[in-house]
């Protein structure tokens, strides 16, 4: 007896054959490109924190739960490690931890989720607030310039925002003026700098003010969401574009800015108009100014050309009366020509010097002469007088 | 940049003027005074489309509140 095999009688193709690694990086590629960053709520068990910095505990509720990780750079940054038990609200991304071929959730920020309700009250606290004063009122909205020259930027001077605005905003437009008012985005400091830096703007001679934020964790929103940096946005006296928050969580800079933008690289593009767009509406203006002088040169060629044909058909009215008159006297004048007399043929005498003969006396015997006929001349000799 | 009209204000000019040369009856003495201007415009226009890259600056107030520009390298 054979076992059957899952395959045909052609026999394996090696190359149809995965390794286990292949099987668990392709099973984690498909897990972090579609499930996004999330919130997730559960109590904490097993919580371990090791010499390394690494945490490592499982979150879980009635139903289910999942194991997780959140790597030192990130636990340093927690305001204290989670209690056994505690009701937390993690944030981070579903993986699958390749060697052990396990489901994971990379936590980046872990909050016990009284906290959360607190932080969620000041923030509608303060949201509420600015509402009152009518700061988030769309009606208040400015629209952005169309070509914008200097732009003022706030962000941190550090990281990758700073970079992005400024490449994109010249890969636009090269002649942008970028001025940088740099401050911190997260810690202690965040709000006085953010605020200060924003006042700054307004003694600036810029066309347009992109709040960025950068350089910190992507979670950590609370200077953006501060009563006083929000006010000192609502008083920047150009257009505000925020590329503070991202897609899933919005900051309140975000509501109180002019334009909300995805990205640091969306509000660069947002401010900054794309020169050649503009060169080619400039061409096309171009064309379009020299088109408008030909119609009108045209129309007025046009009626001149309309005129001059009036003025030649008159011209030939003019010319066709004066042929005839001329016609008229040119006969006049024949019939007192002497030719005219020749015509009806007589003859003229002439000496050969050209003298008309008209006496009898001036007939000499012998005398040479012309005789003028019709058609010429012919010569002459007196016989006798 | 205060001595002389944006680009904004430049290309918003020039489409009046197009505007005009298009669709009214301005006589020809009209017409060219526009073109004229039209073509001052669109030289403006395109001195500001070529203007030459521009250094990033970092501004910072200090304690007296004075402004310090310093070149930001990226």
């Amino acid at each position: 007896m054979t076992l059957p095999l899952p395959f045909g009688p052609a026999g394996l193709d090696p190359a149809e054959v995965w390794s286990v690694s292949d099987l668990n990086q392709a099973a984690r590629a498909l897990l972090e490109q579609n499930l996004p960053p999330v919130w997730v709520r559960g109590e904490v068990t097993s919580f371990k924190s090791y010499a390394s910095g690494h945490w490592y505990f499982t979150l879980q509720d009635g139903g289910a739960q999942v194991r997780c990780v959140m790597w030192r750079t990130w636990a340093q940054r927690a305001k204290g490690r989670p209690e056994e038990g505690a009701e937390v609200h993690a944030f981070g991304s579903p993986s699958l931890w390749e060697e052990k071929g396990e489901f994971r959730f990379t936590a980046t920020v872990v909050l016990r989720s009284d906290q959360l309700g607190q932080q969620q009250q000041q923030l509608e606290a303060t949201r509420a607030a600015l509402a009152r004063d009518g700061l988030l009122d769309p009606s208040r909205k400015r629209s952005l310039p169309r070509y914008a020259s200097t732009l003022a930027v706030v962000t941190s001077l550090e990281g990758a925002v700073l970079h992005d605005i400024v490449t994109v905003a010249r890969t636009r437009w090269p002649a942008v003026r970028i001025l940088v008012l740099g401050a911190r985005v997260q810690g202690a400091d965040a709000v006085s700098e953010l605020v200060r830096a924003l006042r700054t703007v307004n003694r600036l001679d810029a066309d347009v003010c992109i709040v960025g934020r950068g350089g910190g964790a992507r979670e950590d929103l609370s200077a953006f969401n501060d009563e006083k940096v929000c006010r000192a946005l609502a008083a920047v006296t150009i257009p505000t574009i925020s590329a503070v928050g991202h897609e899933s969580d919005i900051s309140l800079c975000d509501l109180v800015a002019d334009v909300r933008a995805a990205t640091p690289s969306n509000a660069a593009e947002l401010a900054v108009a794309d020169q050649r767009e503009v060169r080619a509406a400039v061409d096309a203006l171009a064309l379009r100014l020299a088109g408008g002088l030909s119609r009108r040169t045209r129309l007025l060629s046009e009626r001149l050309a309309r005129t001059a044909d009036r003025l030649e058909s008159e011209m030939e009215g003019v010319v066709r009366l004066h042929r005839h008159r001329l016609e008229r006297i040119g006969a006049q004048l024949d019939a007192l020509s002497p030719l005219g007399v020749l015509e009806r043929g007589f003859a003229v005498p002439m000496s050969l010097e050209g003298r008309v003969l008209r006496r009898r006396d001036e007939f000499t015997p012998g005398l040479r002469y012309r005789l003028r006929v019709r058609d010429g001349d012919a010569l002459a000799r007196v016989e006798e007088a | 940049m205060a001595d002389r009209p944006s680009l904004a204000e430049e290309v918003r000019a020039l489409e009046e003027i197009v505007r005009r040369l298009e669709q009214e009856d301005v006589d020809l003495d009209a017409a060219l005074k526009l073109f004229e201007e039209g073509i001052a415009r669109l030289r403006r226009a395109r001195e500001t489309l070529a203007g030459a890259e521009q250094t990033v600056q970092s501004v910072l107030a200090d304690a007296s509140g004075t402004l310090r520009n310093t070149r930001v390298d990226l």
